[in-house]
């Protein structure tokens, strides 16, 4: 009973990661699937050169990116640091 | 004086301590504005500084302009002291340092809340309000703040671990407008004051440090020059030298002419 119950989570959670989503992303529209961290893959960009923050929560742990996945309407920003003074 | 020390220890052998950290040089300055990123890193050479500020921007994702400039800083050699520039309220500039802070390299922070677009004058409101908040989180916060004790001393209260009064407007290169008030801040505060904007050249810097300030952040003063790397030269040896004749104790100020070879022995009398 309890592995069905695993087993359904399961499946729902690998349906969650493969649906392609409507998200924005640095004030910009995306369509995007998966995660955070495939998302920053997708873009091309090494997660420890930049900051995340998801729907307004800053991901204080990188190691955290593969498990939040990315949903309808979500809003994403990626930010690095540049020259300033 | 230690003849083999380098310039900043022959100014000064107490190193700047600001919450507890030591740093060997008592100049700051910023990474923006340079032509180049080559230009940047030997002018940042030049300068001697330890502490160099950045800022916190959105990744260009159509990479039509890399900016990031930690593919050139050596952050073993540079601490990285992020700013919140162009925030203009309490909100955005803490939303900021938590950004900054998540990068994962220090807690600490040079606070900026701006008031106006034209002037870049500090929201002094704002900025108490966001320095007592950061405080509260753990950060260490850095000021940027206008030339009034009052706020200065607020700030000192609300947990600031060091005032940056500005010595004129950011970017204006107009130098130091009012020692008597950067002094006055300098005498009333016991966290260190770091005199952050206006300087616009070399001599701007030795009299703000002259004023006995503990150290001064600049960035378009160095980056703005005709050559960056030269006058980031001239600003290490200014703060050098203001901050050995401030230790020194200048001779008093007198109005009239006080001979300097002796006045008896002359021939003929």
């Amino acid at each position: 009973m309890t592995g069905t119950v695993q087993q359904a989570e399961k499946t729902a959670s690998r349906r969650a990661v493969d649906r392609t989503v409507a998200v924005t992303v640095n004030g910009s529209p995306r369509e995007v699937t998966g995660s955070l961290f495939d998302l920053l893959a997708s873009l091309d960009l090494d997660a420890r050169s930049v900051v995340v923050e998801h729907n307004g929560a800053i991901i204080r742990d990188r190691a955290s990116l593969p498990s939040v996945i990315l949903a309808a309407g979500d809003v994403v920003e990626i930010v690095h640091f540049v020259g300033g003074g | 004086m230690a003849t083999l020390a380098s310039p900043e220890v022959a100014a000064d052998p107490a190193p700047l301590v600001i919450a507890g950290r030591e740093f060997r040089s008592r100049l700051m300055v910023g990474t923006g504005k340079y032509s180049t990123n080559t230009v940047m890193i030997e002018a940042l050479e030049a300068s001697g500084a330890e502490v160099v500020t950045v800022a916190v921007r959105r990744v260009d994702l159509d990479r039509s302009k890399d900016e990031g400039i930690l593919h050139h800083l050596d952050t073993s050699r540079f601490f990285l002291l992020a700013n919140t520039a162009g925030c203009y309220n309490a909100g955005d500039a803490v939303r900021y340092a938590r950004l900054a802070r998540a990068a994962g390299f220090n807690e600490w922070v040079k606070l900026e809340v701006i008031g106006d677009e034209k002037t870049l004058l500090p929201d002094t409101v704002g900025l108490l309000e966001a320095t007592k908040t950061l405080a509260a989180e753990g950060f260490k916060v850095m000021a940027y703040t206008n030339d009034d004790l009052i706020t200065a001393l607020r700030l000192e209260d609300a947990g600031a671990v060091a005032v940056m009064p500005l010595a004129s407007p950011i970017g204006s290169g107009l130098g130091m407008l009012n020692p008597y008030a950067i002094r006055t801040i300098k005498q009333r505060l016991s966290v260190p004051v770091i005199v952050d904007a206006g300087v616009g050249t070399a001599s701007d810097a030795c009299v703000v440090m002259e004023q006995g300030v503990d150290g001064i952040l600049m960035n378009t003063g160095i980056a703005a020059a005709t050559d960056p790397v030269r006058m980031a030269f001239a600003m290490r040896s200014a703060v050098d030298a203001g901050r050995a004749a401030y230790l020194a104790g200048r001779m008093p100020r007198r109005e009239v002419a006080v001979p300097s070879s002796p006045t008896t022995g002359m021939i003929g009398s």
